[in-house]
């Protein structure tokens, strides 16, 4: 039964299937009654990721390498599972701006570049031609192993048969065909095509389960279930070694690999065409997150266990892992499953290769032709009748291109690279764009020059380190181009750039280019200045999340107006009449007026009018093209500038508002603590000046009484009379010492008090002040305790002022002791590098909670108004100027019984070396 | 018999001027430095004028003259203050709790003694 021509029908019979499948897509499309508007149908047809790479290759890879196989399908998972918000934005960030392609995503973020959406097409054109050229590879080869039944046998290093080199052209013409038929059957600005989706939902459903059955068959027709099937691999060693990481397994490569596939499922143009292009509703992302990862589970669980049959089925090494899914059930004369897994294989690739073209062809025509075509104003294109037409036929002209493309690499390339190499050669192409599109979305200071050298740089790495090497290893290049590097010079030698060693062809090459991308992206964006267009782009990307509702998010550079007929024959060239009435009927309806009214359109329906325009033919075309019909009224891009500056000026003194209005609050709030602070000075002020008079008026008050009693009653007695002048004079002598006191704590407290400092023996000074006091002392009957050391060192001080400090401590203690058997306790002792005094007496002692108030003017023990002893209250304080003058420290001791005052003057020499 | 002044006062040589000012004067005077002492002596035998120092030691003058003016049974005491604070503040403070007269020190012995008699005018003659 599987002869050629049974095998080339069903081959057929199969793309024929896909064909009604998407023309009945398309049909209900047209109706309004579209099929694919459902997450499970978008999830299926985002498994277009698993090509037939995946459906050959993996078992392939699984055989040489182990486990190793899964990172591919690992970096996907990661990314949909864990990265979704990074697929979510770029959903929507195209979604409101009509995005066509991955090129046209990128090109518009950096100021809808016509260069970049150039550079970024030639990226994936160059980088996907071996990855499509690899799916007609896998046919072919598939192809000439079953042709071969019941026999198995590999195809030879030449493309021997000419029938199949002639089958693989066919092939590749017909999925062409497919293309065309489905991808550009018309333009529609949203850019879908729901029949070729539905298509690729229903292959992605075929493949899965020819694999699914191929496993099954294996696992549990050839051997007895896993358990079995694992046995009997454990008893080979070398098959073995298969099911655990060994320790020796390159881990850098594992990393490299997840990394690689995480980029590629973003990246690769057919899955941005599928996830982002081809979305009809954005919430179906929320569920595909879970349900692609779980596809991707599904069709390789069987994976290892295919493996693991086919090295034991076939132990002599003489059949290709890559051909065990076919070759397995080819091997026990299953002609049924065969054909089903050859049709597996078929529909990977054919999914593969249908929507690549689209998207490349889409890329092409928009970035690339219609560009350049437009620029060509003696072609006076803008002055021809419907240009859709022009446009379909430039995307047929560009899928043909692409598949001619695809089948001349594998003619001349293909053949020496196994599968997995050709397609990781692909993902490292399209892993360049992702630090563009990550970067552009999140960092609004990438530039287009940054974007462009990044591209360039991480492109021209590519080339050499990977696809340089691939011409090399086919004889086009010298070998010695790998081994020895170009001309000899080792450093240049491509699988080890610039003399890092150690890491496989592909961590290498990735390495270097993402390191040379990146560092340029950021480098030259850093350096670089964005163009108006530029600024208006990224803030609306990088801003998309936020915005979203709709119309929002979408630039409109446009000001002034259309003539109505001008964008209308514009509108009508690419869209056609149907799209482009509907767009003016809205209008007109929205502004109040009848559509024979509308006569010219404002800068919103400009706006309006490029985006149907940038969903037809991509943004950098529509944008040529609108300028065209716009009258004159163009905003320049130094208006733009003028307008941007003079917003940003705007925001600049609103942030210097707020920032001066922070200042006068800040500002105000201090004032409002200084004058809280004057308040309370001034309230001290009010106390003290009080305080003052009222020390100042007493004994003035017994001074005026006296001499006026004196005065009045000349005939006084004359003991009577002394007593009198006695107490005038000792109140004078009272006033004047308040005076000075009064003075001297001012001229502390200003700093302008003339101290005459000098070595001073402490001791000797003590006892002059007991001197001045002896009578006080002796008067009161108190017992002197007195413990002054002879030979203390001197210490540093004004000696007149040291002994006021004695005699105001000795006074206040003399005062106080008023108890039975008062003692005074005197000691001068060195502590450590000071000289320690100490005046105690037995008195009443400190209240407890009286602190460190006593020192202060006036605060005598007790309220002033009430407990008040005698004294000017200005003792303490005039000792501690001092004190501290000297560099000591003044204190008071809690004591258990009456008051134990403390003062430490330095030593001399500690002065000394201090100063 | 005469009128009689209690002095309140904790400055001795203040004391000393008063008492022969008002002994000058012809009244029989007795003395006393503190707040809670004074209103002993009240209580032990009402004074007619009292002359009151607003500083006192244990606790301020203001409060012993609330406390005259509280007591019905003192109603015809009089009370003279004394403050060395000559802010008006003080002075209307004094005389809002009810004191007859306020004198600032340093005084006019002549004035003070003026007014000390002026007060005792008013007064019901002594028995």
């Amino acid at each position: 039964m599987l002869n050629a021509g049974f095998i080339i029908i069903a081959s057929f019979g199969y793309i024929g299937l896909l064909f009604a499948i998407a023309y009945y897509g398309d049909k209900r499309a047209d109706s309004g009654r579209g099929i694919i508007n459902n997450p499970y149908i978008y999830s299926l047809s985002i498994a277009v990721y698993a090509t037939s790479w995946t459906f050959y290759g993996s078992v392939g890879r699984a055989a040489a390498g182990g486990l190793i196989f899964i990172t591919i399908y690992l970096g996907p998972t990661l990314m949909f599972v864990a990265w979704w918000f990074l697929l979510q934005k770029i959903l929507r960030i195209s979604k409101a701006n009509g995005i066509t392609s991955i090129a046209d995503f990128i090109a518009s973020r950096y100021g809808k570049s016509t260069v970049i959406g150039g550079l970024v097409t030639l990226i994936a054109v160059v980088g996907i031609t071996p990855y499509i050229s690899l799916q007609l590879k896998a046919l072919s080869t598939s192809l000439t192993v079953l042709l071969e039944y019941p026999a198995i046998v590999m195809p030879s290093v030449e493309i021997g048969q000419p029938v199949v080199s002639f089958t693989a052209f066919l092939v590749a013409m017909a999925m062409a065909v497919f293309a065309i038929l489905f991808g550009t059957r018309h333009l529609d600005p949203s850019e879908h095509h729901e029949g070729v989706v539905a298509a690729i939902a229903f292959e992605s459903i075929v493949k899965l389960i020819a694999f699914v059955a191929v496993g099954i068959f294996v696992t549990f027709g050839l051997y007895d279930g896993f358990g079995d099937l694992f046995m009997k691999a454990s008893a080979n060693p070398d098959i073995k070694k298969l099911f655990a990481i060994s320790p020796s397994s390159d881990y850098t490569q594992w990393v490299t690999l997840t990394i690689l596939s995480m980029m590629a499922i973003l990246c690769l143009p057919r899955q941005f065409h599928i996830t982002i292009v081809e979305n009809v509703g954005t919430h179906h992302l929320t569920k595909a997150v879970w349900m692609f990862p779980l596809y991707l589970l599904l069709i390789n669980i069987f994976v290892l266990p295919i493996a693991v049959a086919g090295l034991l089925q076939f132990p002599s090494g003489s059949v290709d892992p890559d051909t065990f899914v076919l070759t397995l059930p080819m091997s026990t004369q299953n002609e049924g499953l065969a054909l089903l897994a050859f049709i597996g294989g078929l529909s990977a690739a054919t999914g593969m290769v249908i929507i690549s073209a689209i998207a490349l062809s889409t890329m092409i025509c928009n970035e690339v032709l219609m560009p350049a075509l437009l620029r060509m104003s003696w072609l006076r294109l803008n002055e021809r009748g419907d240009l859709t037409s022009l446009v379909l036929n430039l995307r047929r002209f560009s899928c043909v291109f692409i598949m001619l493309l695809s089948y001349g690499y594998f003619v001349f390339i293909g053949e020496s690279y196994t599968l997995v190499t050709i397609g990781l050669l692909s993902f490292a192409a399209a892993a360049q764009f992702a630090p563009v599109i990550i970067g552009g979305i999140f960092w609004k200071g990438a530039t287009a020059k940054g974007a462009f050298a990044g591209l360039v740089l991480g492109f021209a790495v590519w080339i050499y380190t990977l696809l340089l090497p691939s011409f090399a290893l086919s004889g086009w290049l010298p070998e010695s181009f790998i081994t020895e590097g170009p001309f000899g010079i080792a450093l240049l030698k491509p699988y080890e750039f610039l003399g890092l060693s150690g890491l496989d062809n592909l961590s290498n090459s990735l390495f270097w280019s993402m390191v040379l991308n990146i560092g340029a992206y950021i480098g030259v964006s850093l350096s670089s200045e964005q163009s108006a267009i530029e600024r208006i782009q990224a803030a609306i990307f990088v801003d998309a999340a936020e915005k979203y509702s709709g119309t929002a998010g979408r630039s409109n550079l446009w000001q002034g107006s259309a003539a109505v007929d001008d964008l209308r024959d514009l509108l009508y060239r690419f869209v056609g009449p149907y799209r482009t009435e509907l767009a003016f009927k809205d209008h007109a309806r929205r502004r109040g007026l009848e559509l024979k009214e509308l006569m010219a359109v404002d800068a919103e329906f400009v706006g309006v009018a490029e985006r149907l325009l940038a969903g037809a033919i991509g943004s950098a075309s529509a944008r040529v093209l609108v300028a065209s019909v716009v009258k004159g009224d163009i905003v320049s891009l130094d208006e733009v500038l003028q307008i941007l500056d003079e917003t940003s000026e705007v925001i600049e003194h609103s942030h210097r508002l707020e920032q001066k209005s922070h200042e006068l609050e800040v500002a105000s709030d201090n004032l409002r603590q200084a004058n809280e602070q004057l308040k309370e000075l001034d309230r001290l002020k009010d106390d003290f000046l009080s305080t003052i008079s009222h020390e100042l008026r007493t004994p003035l008050t017994s001074i005026r009484s006296f001499g006026e009693i004196l005065f009045d009653k000349p005939d006084i007695e004359p003991s009577q009379r002394r007593q009198f002048l006695g107490v005038i004079i000792s109140e004078s002598e009272r006033l004047t010492r308040l005076i000075n006191q009064i003075l001297d704590l001012a001229k502390m407290e200003a700093g302008s008090m003339d101290w005459e400092m000098s070595e001073v023996d402490a001791g000797e000074a003590i006892r002059e002040a007991l001197a001045a006091m002896s009578s006080l002392i002796s008067d009161k009957s108190i017992n002197l305790e007195l413990m002054l050391p002879e030979n203390l060192p001197h210490v540093y001080a004004d000696r007149d002022r040291l002994i006021q400090v004695v005699i105001n401590l000795l006074s206040n203690a003399v005062k106080f002791s008023n108890g039975p058997e008062p003692t005074l306790n005197i000691t001068a002792e060195a502590d450590g590098d000071a000289l320690l005094v100490r005046v105690a007496d037995n008195g009443p002692g400190i209240p407890d909670g009286v602190g460190e108030i006593i020192f202060e003017k006036f605060q005598q023990v007790g309220d002033p108004l009430t407990n008040k002893p005698k004294g000017t209250g200005l003792g303490l304080p005039i000792s501690r100027q001092i004190v501290e003058h000297f560099g000591g420290k003044i204190w008071f001791e809690k004591a258990a019984r009456g008051a134990d005052f403390r003062f430490t003057l330095p030593f001399t020499h500690t002065v000394q070396v201090a100063e | 018999m005469s009128h009689s002044v209690l002095i309140v006062e904790d400055e001795p040589n203040i004391v000393l001027s008063l008492k022969f000012l008002m002994e000058g004067a012809g009244f029989s005077v007795r003395t006393t430095g503190e707040g809670a002492a004074a209103l002993k002596e009240i209580e032990k035998q009402p004074p007619n004028i009292v002359l009151l120092d607003v500083m006192l030691p244990d606790r301020d003058g203001y409060s012993i003259c609330e406390a005259i003016k509280a007591n019905p049974d003192w109603q015809d005491i009089r009370v003279l203050m004394l403050t060395a604070k000559g802010r008006d503040m003080d002075r209307e403070k004094g005389l809002a709790l009810g004191a007859d007269d306020y004198i600032t020190k340093p005084f006019s012995t002549r004035d003070l003694v003026d007014r000390v008699i002026e007060i005792s005018k008013e007064l019901p003659p002594e028995i």
